[in-house]
């Protein structure tokens, strides 16, 4: 039987639910194999968040250059690994780390990439959504081992408890990959709300919030989502630039999408129209985002969304 | 210091994009120079004007390279008017449907035979979005990685660069030594627009088209093959109400119908 490699996926030392859709993915193929990246001395801690998922192996490289000499250093070993293991695909979270550890695997192994899937078939077969989900395409690499890297949230996983064998591999990092230095990391500024590209569901403010997102914030955590934004408001300063959904930001597929004062150009529909319900709440009747809207409220954010807020916590409690 | 901005000339966002034959149609589109990579020849210039300017005769060139068909000179001469030295492009019939990887080995082979010290992208173009021919460039050169920039510092005697690499891990201070390919995000700064004498300027200034054999790289055909595209069934408009005092419960009620709360 044929082994696929998944590159576990991790924040703050815990496994994101990515690596369950990862390996659900894989295992349509073959067996998984989740390959564990970590810090000398910390393989086991980070192998023990990796709990649910059809996950039947882990292989943990441990080495001090993976968070010193960033992607470079996580290519290294994973080129390595997958030219003595012969995997049959190497799949990867794909945001922008996974993106450009794929992209380095590829030119060191001599492998065809793709990028963005979301859906993998047990032939290998990639579903992509391009032009801003306007277009569906399906694709196969022909040449190495297939690299894909597949959208957080994409494939639904199973999320069967994971009993995996644990085997631990050394490998020595080559020099070349460790041109860059990395002198000190934050972890992202998010206080208690998921992560953008991975939550189910997303409060997004637009102009329309004028600044303030108070309410966009107030009702996003209510429904226990993230926040997203549109280009104008991280452009004007309102909301940080790692929120922006859209053809230049991030491209989310959550199970809601909730729109809150953005008119909808169709750059921002380029991030978030694959979204499986959009809600629209805009004071102009005219916005161009009410033609892709399940549910459209013509008001202000200001007068609806603490009426939905308080509408929200009444029916959870 | 030698400083090369790779570019791409896309499809204006606005158009509408289709697929003919397993690729993206560029032929029948309006095309642009790509929004993201304003970002690098932007920081680009913004460099050397703080180490002595890209004056003719001066210590810093910028040159703008770019892959694509001959049209590419638009998107290349809008970089050239907004203030880089001079261009190369790279044409050639047989880099039709070329990939990411067939890209980066192409701008490789020009930066490797050039010799740059500096190389900067944008993080990705708004046609393909894969954000992986940095990084590959980069694996091919054998140069430092310094990607997703929202600052980039520059010490051009002692030959090194610092950045702050803003990604959803959060933020990262890195370094790294000449030569380095350096992406820049968009929040980098604010590309100025090229100004009359800018565009007059860009115009004499010449551009180097070559084929594959003057850059001495063969690629082969794409290792990723499409099987099918089809547009998607656009999306229904659904219901929509007027907020009377009451389209903030509606809404609420709604979800809790659809069973997202």
């Amino acid at each position: 039987m044929s082994t696929v490699f998944i590159v576990a996926d991790f924040v703050g030392g815990k496994a994101t639910k990515t690596n369950a859709e990862l390996a659900t993915a894989g295992a349509r193929v073959g067996s998984v194999t989740a390959i564990v990246l970590a810090p000398v001395g910390g393989a086991s801690a980070l192998a023990s968040t990796l709990k649910v998922g059809p996950i039947s192996q882990i292989i943990t490289v441990e080495s001090d250059s993976f968070s010193h000499n960033g992607v470079a250093a996580v290519a290294d070993a994973l080129a390595q690994l997958v030219s003595t293991k012969s995997p049959a695909a190497l799949l990867i979270a794909s945001h922008a780390f996974g993106k450009e550890v794929a992209a380095r695997v590829a030119v060191k192994t001599n492998s065809g990439i793709i990028t963005d899937a979301v859906d993998v078939s047990a032939d290998l077969t990639a579903t992509q959504l391009v032009f801003g989900g306007s277009t569906t395409v399906h694709s196969k690499v022909s040449h190495g081992t297939p690299i894909i890297t597949v959208r957080p949230n994409s494939v639904s996983a199973d999320l069967a408890e994971a009993t995996p064998s644990i085997e631990a591999i050394e490998l020595v990092i080559a020099e070349s990959a460790k041109k860059a230095t990395v002198t000190s990391s934050k972890p992202p500024v998010q206080g208690d709300r998921p992560q953008l590209t991975e939550a189910n569901i997303v409060v997004s403010g637009g102009r329309g919030t004028n600044g303030d997102f108070s309410p966009v914030e107030a009702f996003a955590d209510s429904m226990g989502a993230a926040v997203g934004a549109s280009r104008a408001a991280t452009d004007a300063g309102w909301y940080p630039h790692t929120h922006q959904v859209g053809q230049t930001g991030k491209s989310v597929s959550p199970q809601l999408y909730v729109a809150c004062g953005i008119s909808g150009a169709i750059q921002h529909r380029a991030g978030m129209q694959t979204s499986k319900t959009i809600v629209v709440i805009n004071k102009d009747p005219e916005a161009p985002l009410f033609e892709i809207a399940d549910f459209g409220v013509i008001g202000d954010l200001f007068a609806v969304l603490p009426k939905a807020t308080e509408g929200v916590k009444a029916y959870k409690s | 210091m030698k400083i090369a901005v790779c570019v791409k000339q896309v499809p204006d966002s606005w158009a509408e994009k289709k697929m003919v034959n397993g690729t993206l149609d560029r032929e029948n589109v309006d095309a642009v120079l790509n929004d993201l990579d304003e970002y690098a020849v932007e920081e680009a210039l913004r460099i050397v004007e703080e180490h002595g300017g890209n004056d003719e005769g001066g210590p810093n060139t910028v040159t703008v390279i770019s892959m694509g068909p001959e049209r590419a000179t638009e998107a290349v001469r809008k970089a050239l008017s907004m203030g880089a030295n001079d261009a190369i492009l790279i044409t050639d019939s047989k880099l039709a449907g070329a990939d990411a990887l067939a890209t980066s080995a192409v701008l490789a082979g020009v930066v490797e035979k050039e010799g740059f010290d500096l190389i900067l992208c944008g993080t990705e173009s708004t046609d393909a979005r894969m954000s992986v021919v940095p990084a590959m460039l980069a694996e091919r050169l054998g140069a430092a990685q310094l990607t997703f920039a929202s600052s980039v510092t520059v010490d051009p005697s002692a030959g090194k660069v610092t950045i702050s690499r803003v990604t959803e891990l959060g933020v990262d201070e890195m370094y790294a030594n000449f030569p380095c390919v350096v992406s820049v995000v968009e929040k980098i700064n604010e590309p100025r627009y090229p100004s009359f004498k800018g565009i007059m300027a860009a115009k004499k200034k010449s551009i180097d088209v070559r084929d594959l054999a003057a850059v001495g790289v063969s690629v082969t055909s794409a290792w990723s093959i499409v099987a099918d595209s089809a547009p998607r069934p656009p999306r229904a408009a659904g219901i929509k109400v007027t907020d009377d005092g009451s389209g903030g419960e509606k809404l609420a009620t709604y979800l809790a119908e659809k069973k997202l709360i």
